[in-house]
C-alpha cells in the first residue's frame, strides 16, 4: 500500500465530506447542539414544569370534613392545597383531572381520636399523575403534623417526654467517594452516549462514501484509476473514523461547556438537589476515551462493509439502521442491575465496553478485563476492517446492480 | 497497443446460474487507431471494457494493454488507460481543477506536474471559466470536458471510450467524438464501445461487432462492406448478428 494514495483518498474525501451539508448536520450540529440542548434543554425544561406545579395551589376535596372540623381546618389552612366544596362526583372529577385529590374522614373521627381508637382516613388519587401525587403529598404532610401533634398531647398528658415513642433515630450516610457515587449513578449513561455517538457520527459518512458512490456512478470513476482497492478502501476509512471520533468530541466537548458554563444549573434544577450533581473519575473518562477508539474503528469498518452492499444511499440505510438497535442493546444492557463485568463478557463487542465504563468513571481499574477488552476490540476493528477491503474487491459487491 | 486472447468472463448468479457475457474473445489494436465494440445492450462489450481496464477479473484469457498484463500488472495497466464511459460520473461538491488533480496524484504526478497540464487541459478544452467552480453545478458539456481532463490528465497511452455520448445531447456529442478523433492524432490507442451505427462509420479505422458475448466479426468499414455486400452498416450489423451472411469468429 502506498501512503501517499492513501493520503490523497483520504484528504479529498474529507474535503467531500465537509462540503455535504448532510455531514456537517451529523458531525458537528447535532452533537454539538441537538444532543447538549435535548439532554439539558429536557432537564431544564421538566424542572421547570416540577417547580411550576409545585408550587400550584392543588383543588382538593374534603369528604366528611364535619367528622373533624379541627383537621378540616387544617387542611384549609395548609399552604398549596385550594378545598373545593363536597361533592359525591370526586372520583370522576380526579380522574378528568379536574380535581387533584380527596380526602375521607370517616364518620365517629374525632370521637375515635378522643378514645384512643384507630380510624383510617383515605386520600383519593389519580396515580402517575403528577400534581395528583402533590397534592395527595401535602396532604399527608398536613395529616402527619396533626397525627404528630395529637401524639404529643396524649404524651404531655401522661407527663412523657416528646421523644417517648423515638428512643432511637436513624440516618444513612455515604462513605464512598464522589465519583464512586456518580459512577453507579450515572456511569451506565457515559458508555451509552458514547457508544451511540460513535456510531451514529460514522452511519452517514460510511454510507455516503460507499452506497453513495455507487449510487452518484463515481466508484467506478476512482476504480478506473491506478490506486489500489486496499488503499481507497483505508483512504474513505480513515475520513469514517475521523468523522465518528470529531462526533464524540463534539458532543463531549459541547456537553462539558454546558454543564460547566451554566447547564450545571439545570441539572441541579431537574435532579432537585445542588450535591446530586454527579462526579466522575477523570482518569477513569480518559479510559473510556481509549477505549472508544478501538470502538471506533470497528463501528467504521463494519458500516462501511454493510453500506457497500447496497446499491443505493436509501438501500444503505434500510441495512444499517437495524445495525443501530444491535448497538444500542449491549449498550443498554450494560446499565441492566445484575450485569458485571467478567472475563467472558469481556470478549463480547460493545457489552464489554459499556461493562467496563461504568468501573472507570467510578475511579476503578480492573486491569486484566482492560486488557482483554482493549486487545478484543481492536482484533474485532482489524477484522472488520479486513472483511471491508476484501468487500472491495469482490465484483459482485461493487458492480451489483 | 491492446492485445485480448480468448477473454471470456463468467457471472455466477444464484438464481439465474452461470451467465456468459463475454466468451473467447480476440483483438488487437494498434497505437492511432480507433477500434469500435459495435454492440447491442447486453452483448458484453461493458464488460470487455471493464476487464481491459481491470475493473472486472477475466474468467478466462487475458489482454496485454500498454505493455502490462491485465492480470499480473492491473496497477500499472491503469496508470497506462484513460477510460470514460456515461457511467464514470465526477465528484460533484469537489472543482474541476481539485477533480484534474485528485487523479493525477493518484497517478503519481507532482503538484507542478498537475499544475501545468491542468493549464494546458484548461486551454485547449475552453475551461477556464469553470475551472474553479463546483462540478454539481455544471451543464453537461462543462461535465464532459471535464471527465476529458480527467482522463488526460495523466497522459495515457490508452483510451477506453464506453458509449460515451449515451444520453448526451448533439453539441455535448460532437465535443466527445471530437475528442476521440484527437486522441487518434496524438497517437493513441483507442477502444470504442457503442451500439450507435452512425458513430462507428464516423470514427473507427476497425470495427468489432459483438453480439451474446462473441465477436462475431471484424475488419475495417470498407471490408465489412465488402464481405457482406451491403454499404448501410445498420444492415450490416442485423446480418452479422442474425447470422444470415458472414463467417462467424469465435
Amino acid at each position: 500500500m502506498k501512503t501517499r494514495n492513501i493520503f490523497t483518498v483520504f484528504v479529498k474525501e474529507l474535503r467531500d465530506t465537509l462540503r455535504d451539508r448532510r455531514a456537517i448536520i451529523s458531525m458537528f450540529v447535532v452533537p454539538t447542539i441537538v444532543i447538549p440542548a435535548l439532554t439539558f434543554g429536557l432537564g431544564t425544561v421538566f424542572a421547570k414544569v416540577v417547580k411550576k406545579a409545585g408550587a400550584e395551589n392543588h383543588a382538593v376535596m374534603i369528604i366528611g370534613g364535619e367528622n373533624a372540623p379541627q383537621l378540616r381546618e387544617t387542611l384549609e389552612h395548609q399552604g398549596g392545597l385550594k378545598i373545593v366544596p363536597t361533592s359525591p362526583d370526586y372520583a370522576g372529577r380526579i380522574s378528568a383531572k379536574k380535581l387533584r385529590a380527596a380526602v375521607e374522614i370517616p364518620d365517629g373521627f374525632a370521637e375515635s381520636v378522643r378514645s384512643g381508637a384507630r380510624a383510617t382516613v383515605k386520600i383519593y388519587t389519580h396515580d402517575g399523575e403528577m400534581r395528583s401525587g402533590f397534592a395527595a403529598a401535602t396532604i399527608e404532610r398536613a395529616l402527619r403534623d396533626y397525627r404528630e401533634a395529637i401524639v404529643r398531647d396524649r404524651l404531655s398528658a401522661k407527663n412523657l417526654p416528646a421523644d417517648f415513642l423515638r428512643p432511637f433515630v436513624m440516618k444513612r450516610q455515604n462513605v464512598a467517594p464522589p465519583e464512586k457515587v456518580g459512577g453507579s449513578s450515572f456511569g451506565g449513561l457515559v458508555p451509552y452516549f458514547f457508544i451511540i455517538l460513535c456510531f451514529t457520527g460514522a452511519m452517514y459518512p460510511a454510507i455516503d462514501l460507499t452506497a453513495g458512490e455507487k449510487e452518484r456512478g463515481t466508484l467506478e470513476t476512482i476504480l478506473c484509476s491506478p490506486v489500489a482497492r486496499s488503499e481507497l478502501v483505508v483512504g474513505k476509512f480513515l475520513v469514517v473514523l475521523a468523522a465518528s471520533l470529531a462526533t464524540v468530541a463534539c458532543a463531549l466537548g459541547s456537553m462539558a461547556i454546558t454543564a460547566f458554563a451554566g447547564g450545571a444549573g439545570f441539572l441541579r434544577g431537574a435532579m432537585h438537589a445542588a450535591n446530586a450533581l454527579p462526579t466522575f473519575s477523570i482518569p477513569g473518562l480518559l479510559a473510556v476515551v481509549v477505549l472508544v477508539f478501538p470502538l471506533a474503528v470497528l463501528f467504521s469498518a463494519l458500516l462501511m462493509t454493510v453500506a457497500l452492499f447496497a446499491k443505493s444511499y436509501k438501500e444503505a440505510q434500510t441495512y444499517v439502521s437495524p445495525l443501530v438497535f444491535i448497538v444500542i442493546l449491549p449498550a443498554v444492557a450494560a446499565v441492566l442491575p445484575g450485569i458485571e463485568l467478567s472475563t467472558t463478557l469481556s470478549l463480547v463487542p460493545v457489552l464489554n465496553i459499556a461493562l467496563v465504563s461504568k468501573e472507570l468513571v467510578a475511579g476503578t481499574f480492573p486491569l486484566l478485563p482492560l486488557a482483554l477488552i482493549f486487545l478484543s476490540t481492536c482484533a474485532y476493528a482489524a477484522g472488520a476492517l479486513a472483511l471491508a477491503v476484501k468487500m472491495f474487491n469482490r465484483e459482485d459487491v461493487i458492480f451489483r446492480t | 497497443m491492446i492485445e485480448a486472447r480468448g477473454l471470456t468472463k463468467t457471472f455466477r448468479d444464484k438464481k439465474r446460474g452461470d451467465i456468459h457475457a463475454v466468451e473467447n474473445i480476440s483483438f488487437s489494436v494498434a497505437p492511432g487507431r480507433i477500434y469500435g465494440l459495435l454492440g447491442a445492450n447486453g452483448a458484453g462489450k461493458t464488460t470487455t471494457l471493464r476487464m481491459l481496464a481491470t475493473l472486472l477479473k477475466p474468467t478466462a484469457g487475458s489482454a496485454v494493454v500498454a505493455g502490462a498484463d491485465i492480470r499480473e500488472q492491473p496497477g500499472r495497466v491503469r496508470s497506462q488507460v484513460g477510460f470514460l464511459a456515461a457511467s464514470t460520473a465526477l465528484y460533484g461538491r469537489l472543482t474541476a481543477r481539485e477533480l484534474i488533480a485528485y487523479f493525477g496524484r493518484l497517478n503519481g504526478l507532482s503538484d507542478a506536474e498537475i499544475e501545468l497540464r491542468t493549464a494546458r487541459l484548461s486551454l485547449e478544452l475552453d475551461m477556464a471559466e469553470f475551472l474553479d467552480r463546483r462540478i454539481e453545478k455544471f451543464s453537461t458539456g462543462m461535465k464532459q470536458k471535464t471527465s476529458i481532463a480527467r482522463t488526460l490528465i495523466h497522459d495515457p497511452a490508452v483510451m477506453i471510450f464506453d458509449e460515451p455520448t449515451l444520453g448526451l445531447d448533439v453539441m455535448a456529442a460532437r465535443t466527445i467524438v471530437r475528442f476521440i478523433r484527437d486522441c487518434r492524432a496524438r497517437g493513441k490507442t483507442v477502444l470504442y464501445s457503442t451500439h450507435v451505427m452512425s458513430e462507428v462509420e464516423k470514427l473507427c479505422d476497425i470495427i468489432g461487432i459483438v453480439h451474446d458475448g462473441r465477436l462475431l466479426d471484424e475488419g475495417t468499414l470498407a471490408e465489412l462492406r465488402a464481405r457482406h455486400g451491403e454499404h448501410d452498416m445498420e444492415e450490416i450489423f442485423v446480418r452479422v448478428v442474425t447470422g444470415r451472411t458472414a463467417e462467424v469468429r469465435s
